[in-house]
C-alpha cells in the first residue's frame, strides 16, 4: 500500500531518527511511504494567526498533491500535523479562508479540505491495526513505557479528533501491541513548555521535571513521544529523570528492523 | 359583497419608524371591498379600540383588518373590541406587519411596499371568511401533578386547598423528590427534611389528594378540560393498604447488596426496603433486580415475618385510567453524568464526589450519620476543593451550554458549613464567576468568603490527579495570575444539573414542546411562565428550567393558580377552527386518521340518497370537534380534497397566496 508522506523540515535535521525508524517501519509492515514532491515548510505556527493567508498556502499545496494522489496526507511530526490538519479543516469548513487561499493558488480545481490528514499513529490504528502490529512483533519490548501526548496531537480536540484530550489511550494500545506495558501518569497530556523554552527556560525545566518525574514515580522505564519540540525540551530542559525515544523507534525496535 | 375596514397600527415608531403608515393606508382604500381605512398610534389602546368599534358602527362593516404587530399578541384584543360591536369576532384577521416587516427590514421603501401586501393579503383572507361560534366542552374538575418533589407537592396542596380533587403521580416509591436528599437549604441553612416532610405528611393526610408512588404516566389522550390519563402502578409487591412501615421485614432480608438510591449509591440497601424514615407512604417495597425470592424463588423470609401479610410476590403492574381537566408537569432534575469529565477523575478516585453526594454525607440520616468522612477510608478531610460549573456553562461537548443557577449557592453553603462544623479543615473553590443573585443571596456569599474564611480562587480547574494518597488539583488563579495546585483530601464537584431524562416520554405524550436542553417549553418567556404551549398543561420547577426551591415553590403556586382558574369553570369555549370533512367527497381512506396527532378523527358508516330512491352506505371521516387542535395536517393530507379547516380553508389560503403573487 502507497500513502503520501509528509516529512517536515524537523525531519530532515533534528529529528532524522523519528523519519528514519518510521520507514524502515512501515516497509516492514507493507506500507509504502512516498514522500511528495517539492514539500515546503508546513508554515509552522505562522497559520494559526487567522487572518493570514500566505501562510497557509504551503500546507494546502502539499494537501492538494496528496488529493490527486491517493486521497491521504500522512504525518509524523506533531507539530506539523497539528498546522495542516487544522489549515485543512479551515479550506473545509471557513469560507473566507477557502476563497483566500485559492484565489492566491489558481489550482485549477480550487481546493477545499477533500483529503484526509492521517498522522502516522493513526495510520497504524486505523489502516494497518494494532492486531497485525502485534502479530509482526519479533522483539517484544518487556518494559515498561510511558506515552507522552503533549498538546498538539490532542488539540483543538474537535478539529484534530485524535483522542481523549483529557484521559487518550492511543499510545498505550499502541505499546501494548508492540510487547511493552503502557504507564498512564498524570501528566501525559500536559505542555512541555513548548517554545517558551526560548524566553523562559526555567519554567519550561520544571514543566518537563514533573512530566518525568510523575512518569517515573508511576514505574515508568523510558517515555515516548511523536514531537520533536517535545522530545528536545524532555532532554534538555530536564534533570533527565527518564530517557525518552521517539516512537517510532520502539517500534522498529519490536519490528527487529531498528538497524536497516 | 363585504364591507372591509382596514387599520394600520404605528406601534409608536416600531412600524412607523420602518413602514409608511399613512401611504399604505391610502393605498389600500382602493382595494375593491374596503369601505374605510385609517392609521393610528397605537391600535390596542383604548381610543385604538374605539376607532374600530365605532368604524364597525358607522361603516356598517362586515370584516375587519388590522395591520399590525403578530396575531399572537393581539388578535384577541381585537377580535372582542369587534364582537362588542355585533360583528362576529372571526372576521377580524390581522396582518403582522411589525415582527413579519417593521422589525426584519431597513429599507423603507421596501417595508412599507411588503406592509401594503401583507394587507392586501389579509383582505383577500377575510372575504372568504365566514362567521364561526365556538362551541362549549365541559371541565372534569380533578387535576393531575406528575411528580412529587417539592414543586408537585406545592401545586398538590394549592389546588386541594382550593377544593379540587388531585393525583401525584410520582415514579419513585415516595414523594419528596430531590429536596428530600438536601441537609441544609440555603440561604438560611434551615434543615431541608425539618421544612419539607410536614408538606408531605399534609399531602397524605389531605382528603382531596390521591398519592400514586411508584407510578408512571403512560398514556394521555384529551385535551384541556377533559384528559383522560392511563397510569401505570408499578408493582410493589407490598400491599400498600396493609404495611405499617415497621421495617422488620428490611431487618430481616438478607440480600443487602442493593444500591441505596436515596444515599446516591454511597450505600446499601436490603432488597425491600422503605427509602427514608420519613417517607410517604411509609410502605415498603421490594426491588426486584434484588430479591431472592423473584429471582429464584428461594426465600420468601419478609413473608414469614411481616405481622400483617402484606408481602405478595405475586404483584403484577396495573393500569389504571382517570380523567383530568388540568395536568402540571414538576418531573424535576438529576445531576449530570459526569464520566466524560476525563479532566476531575471522578470515575478513578472515590473521594472525588459531586455536590448531591456530599449532601448525603453531611446529612444526620445520611451513610456516615452526619460526620463528614472521605469515602476512600473514612478518615476526616482536612483540605477540601470545590470545583464550580463542572458541565455547566460548558460549550465542549461533555456538559451543558447553559448556568445550573443553583451550584454558586450551595457551594457557598456547603463551604460555610464545613467550616462551622470542622474549623480545622481548609476549604477552597475554583470558580468562574460567583452568582449569586437573590434576597439574601449576595449577603451569604459574602458571609461565607468574609466571616468563614473560605478561600475563593477564580479560575478553572485542569486537573485533578491522585499523587501519594493526595488529590492534586491544578488549577490557575486569574486573580493573582499563577498556575496552583493544591493538594486535597477531598475534592467536591458541583455538577450541572439537567431535567430528569422521563420528561421527553412525557412532554411527547402531552404534545408539549421541549428545548434542545430537554428542558419543557413555556407558551411565553416573560407572560406566560408556568403555561406549557398546550392547552391545560402547566409547568413547575427545573423541568422549565434551572431553579431554586424558593423559585420552584413560587412557580408551583402560580400553576396552582392557573389550575384553580381553570377548574372552577364548568365548561370552555373551544376553538371552532377546526377540520371538517365534506361527506359527498370522502372516500373513508384514512389517511387523515393516519397523520391525526390528537386522535380527533373516526370513521362512520353512512347511508346517502343516490337518487331514484337508491341508497348506498359509505365509510366517512368525522372529526370530533372538541379534540381537534386545528393544526391542518388532515387538510393537506386528504388526496380528495374532502378535508378543509374552518377559519383557514384551503381556497383562503389560495386566494392569499394568489394576492402575495399578484403584480
Amino acid at each position: 500500500m502507497k500513502i503520501c508522506y509528509y516529512p517536515g523540515c524537523t525531519l530532515k535535521t533534528k529529528a532524522k531518527e523519528l523519519d528514519r525508524y518510521a520507514r524502515a517501519s512501515a516497509a516492514a509492515l507493507g506500507v509504502e511511504m512516498e514522500e511528495i514532491e517539492n514539500w515546503q515548510c508546513c508554515g509552522a505556527v505562522y497559520p494559526m494567526a487567522r487572518d493570514e493567508i500566505a501562510t497557509k498556502l504551503s500546507a494546502v499545496r502539499a494537501l492538494d498533491y496528496a488529493k490527486a494522489h491517493g486521497g491521504k496526507l500522512l504525518t509524523l511530526c506533531s507539530a506539523c500535523h497539528n498546522v495542516i490538519k487544522r489549515t485543512n479543516d479551515d479550506m473545509a469548513n471557513d469560507a473566507d479562508i477557502r476563497a483566500r487561499a485559492n484565489n492566491y493558488l489558481k489550482l485549477e480545481t480550487p481546493y477545499s479540505g477533500e483529503t484526509k490528514v492521517v498522522h502516522y499513529i493513526e495510520m497504524l490504528k486505523n489502516i494497518v491495526g494494532f492486531d497485525n502490529i502485534a502479530k509482526k512483533v519479533v522483539k517484544p519490548l518487556n518494559r515498561k513505557v510511558g506515552a507522552y501526548y503533549g498538546c498538539l496531537l490532542l488539540r483543538p480536540n474537535k478539529v484534530m479528533a485524535f483522542d481523549n484530550p483529557e484521559n487518550p489511550t492511543v499510545i498505550e494500545e499502541f505499546i501494548r501491541a508492540i510487547g511493552g506495558t503502557p504507564v498512564a501518569y498524570p501528566f501525559r497530556n500536559e505542555c512541555c513548555g513548548a517554545y517558551v523554552s526560548l524566553k523562559n527556560k526555567d519554567l519550561t525545566k520544571r514543566r518537563c521535571n514533573m512530566i518525568l518525574e510523575s512518569a517515573k514515580e508511576k514505574g515508568a522505564e523510558e517515555i515516548v513521544t511523536a514531537c520533536p519540540l517535545c522530545l528536545y525540551n524532555l532532554q534538555k530542559n530536564s534533570d533527565n529523570a527518564l530517557p525518552v525515544v521517539y516512537f517510532t523507534e520502539l517500534l522498529a525496535e519490536a519490528l527487529g528492523v531498528k538497524n536497516d | 359583497m363585504q364591507r372591509i375596514g382596514v387599520f394600520i397600527c404605528w406601534c409608536g415608531s416600531n412600524i412607523a419608524a420602518t413602514v409608511d403608515v399613512e401611504r399604505v393606508s391610502e393605498a389600500i382604500k382602493s382595494e375593491p371591498g374596503v369601505v374605510f381605512s385609517a392609521n393610528y398610534q397605537y391600535m390596542c389602546s383604548e381610543n385604538g379600540q374605539q376607532l374600530l368599534r365605532n368604524a364597525i358602527k358607522e361603516y356598517h362593516l362586515t370584516g375587519v383588518v388590522v395591520g399590525s404587530c403578530s396575531p399572537r399578541m393581539h388578535e384577541a384584543t381585537f377580535r372582542k373590541a369587534a364582537e362588542a360591536e355585533g360583528l362576529n369576532p372571526y372576521m377580524v384577521e390581522i396582518a403582522n406587519i411589525r415582527e413579519h416587516c417593521s422589525w426584519i427590514h431597513k429599507d423603507r421603501e421596501e417595508a412599507t411596499e411588503k406592509a401594503i401586501i401583507l394587507v392586501r393579503t389579509a383582505i383577500a383572507k377575510v372575504k372568504l371568511n365566514a362567521p364561526l361560534t365556538a362551541g362549549e366542552s365541559p371541565v372534569t374538575k380533578r387535576a393531575l401533578v406528575i411528580g412529587g418533589g417539592i414543586a408537585g407537592i406545592q401545586a398538590a396542596l394549592d389546588i386541594a386547598e382550593a377544593g379540587f380533587e388531585v393525583d401525584i403521580v410520582e415514579k419513585n416509591p415516595t414523594i419528596g423528590g430531590r429536596m428530600a436528599q438536601l441537609d441544609k437549604t440555603f440561604p438560611t441553612l434551615d434543615c431541608a427534611a425539618c421544612i419539607l416532610t410536614p408538606k408531605m405528611v399534609d399531602c397524605a393526610q389531605s382528603d382531596k389528594i390521591d398519592i400514586l408512588t411508584y407510578s408512571e404516566v403512560e398514556d394521555v389522550k384529551g385535551f384541556v378540560g377533559n384528559f383522560k390519563v392511563k397510569i401505570r402502578r408499578k408493582a410493589r409487591f407490598v400491599d400498600e393498604t396493609k404495611c405499617t412501615g415497621c421495617k422488620i421485614c428490611m431487618d430481616n432480608c438478607p440480600s443487602k447488596k442493593g444500591l441505596n438510591e436515596f444515599n446516591m449509591n454511597l450505600n446499601n440497601r436490603p432488597a425491600i426496603y422503605i427509602p427514608f424514615a420519613q417517607a410517604i407512604p411509609n410502605v415498603a417495597v421490594i426491588d426486584p433486580e434484588q430479591c431472592l425470592k423473584l429471582k429464584s424463588g428461594k426465600c420468601g423470609l419478609c413473608q414469614k415475618k411481616c405481622g400483617v401479610g402484606a408481602i405478595d410476590y405475586t404483584m403484577t403492574d396495573k393500569i389504571i385510567e382517570r380523567e383530568y381537566g388540568a395536568i402540571v408537569v414538576a418531573t424535576g432534575f438529576r445531576p449530570i453524568n459526569i464520566d466524560k469529565f476525563n479532566e476531575y477523575g471522578y470515575s478513578e478516585n472515590k473521594d472525588v464526589i459531586t455536590s448531591l453526594e456530599l449532601e448525603r454525607l453531611m446529612n444526620a440520616a445520611g451513610p456516615t450519620n452526619g460526620v463528614l468522612l472521605r469515602p476512600s477510608d473514612n478518615t476526616h478531610p482536612k483540605v477540601i476543593t470545590f470545583i464550580q460549573c463542572v458541565g455547566s456553562r460548558d460549550l465542549t461537548d461533555c456538559g451543558k451550554p447553559y448556568c445550573s443557577k443553583i451550584c454558586c449557592m450551595y457551594t457557598a453553603k456547603h463551604a460555610m458549613l464545613i467550616r462551622e462544623k470542622y474549623p480545622d479543615t481548609e476549604v477552597h473553590v475554583f470558580y468562574i464567576d460567583v452568582r449569586c443573585p437573590g434576597k439574601n443571596y449576595d449577603e451569604f456569599y459574602r458571609r461565607a468568603c468574609e466571616q468563614y474564611g473560605v478561600d475563593y480562587i477564580k479560575g478553572m480547574v485542569g486537573k485533578v490527579y491522585n499523587q501519594n494518597g493526595k488529590l492534586m488539583v491544578q488549577g490557575s488563579n486569574l486573580i493573582e495570575n499563577e498556575q496552583v495546585t493544591i493538594p486535597s483530601d477531598l475534592v467536591v464537584l458541583a455538577t450541572a444539573i439537567e431535567p430528569e431524562p422521563s420528561v421527553r416520554k412525557i412532554a411527547t405524550l402531552l404534545t408539549a414542546s421541549i428545548d434542545t436542553n430537554n428542558f419543557l417549553t413555556e407558551a411565553h418567556p416573560k407572560l406566560k411562565p408556568v403555561e406549557s404551549p398546550t392547552a391545560g398543561v402547566y409547568l413547575a420547577g427545573v423541568c422549565q428550567g434551572p431553579k431554586d426551591i424558593p423559585e420552584t415553590v413560587s412557580q408551583a403556586s402560580a400553576c396552582a393558580a392557573k389550575v384553580i382558574g381553570l377548574l372552577v369553570k364548568d365548561s370552555l369555549k373551544t376553538n371552532p377552527c377546526v377540520a371538517q370533512s365534506d361527506e359527498s367527497m370522502c372516500n373513508g381512506c384514512s389517511q387523515c386518521a393516519n397523520v391525526c396527532a390528537y386522535g380527533a378523527i373516526t370513521y362512520i358508516d353512512k347511508e346517502f340518497r343516490l337518487g331514484g330512491g337508491k341508497t348506498e352506505t359509505r365509510r366517512v371521516a368525522y372529526v370530533n370537534p372538541a379534540v381537534c387542535q386545528g393544526c391542518g395536517a388532515c387538510t393537506v393530507t386528504c388526496p380528495s380534497g374532502a378535508m378543509d379547516l374552518k377559519g383557514f380553508a384551503s381556497k383562503q389560503i389560495m386566494s392569499e397566496v394568489e394576492e402575495i403573487c399578484r403584480k
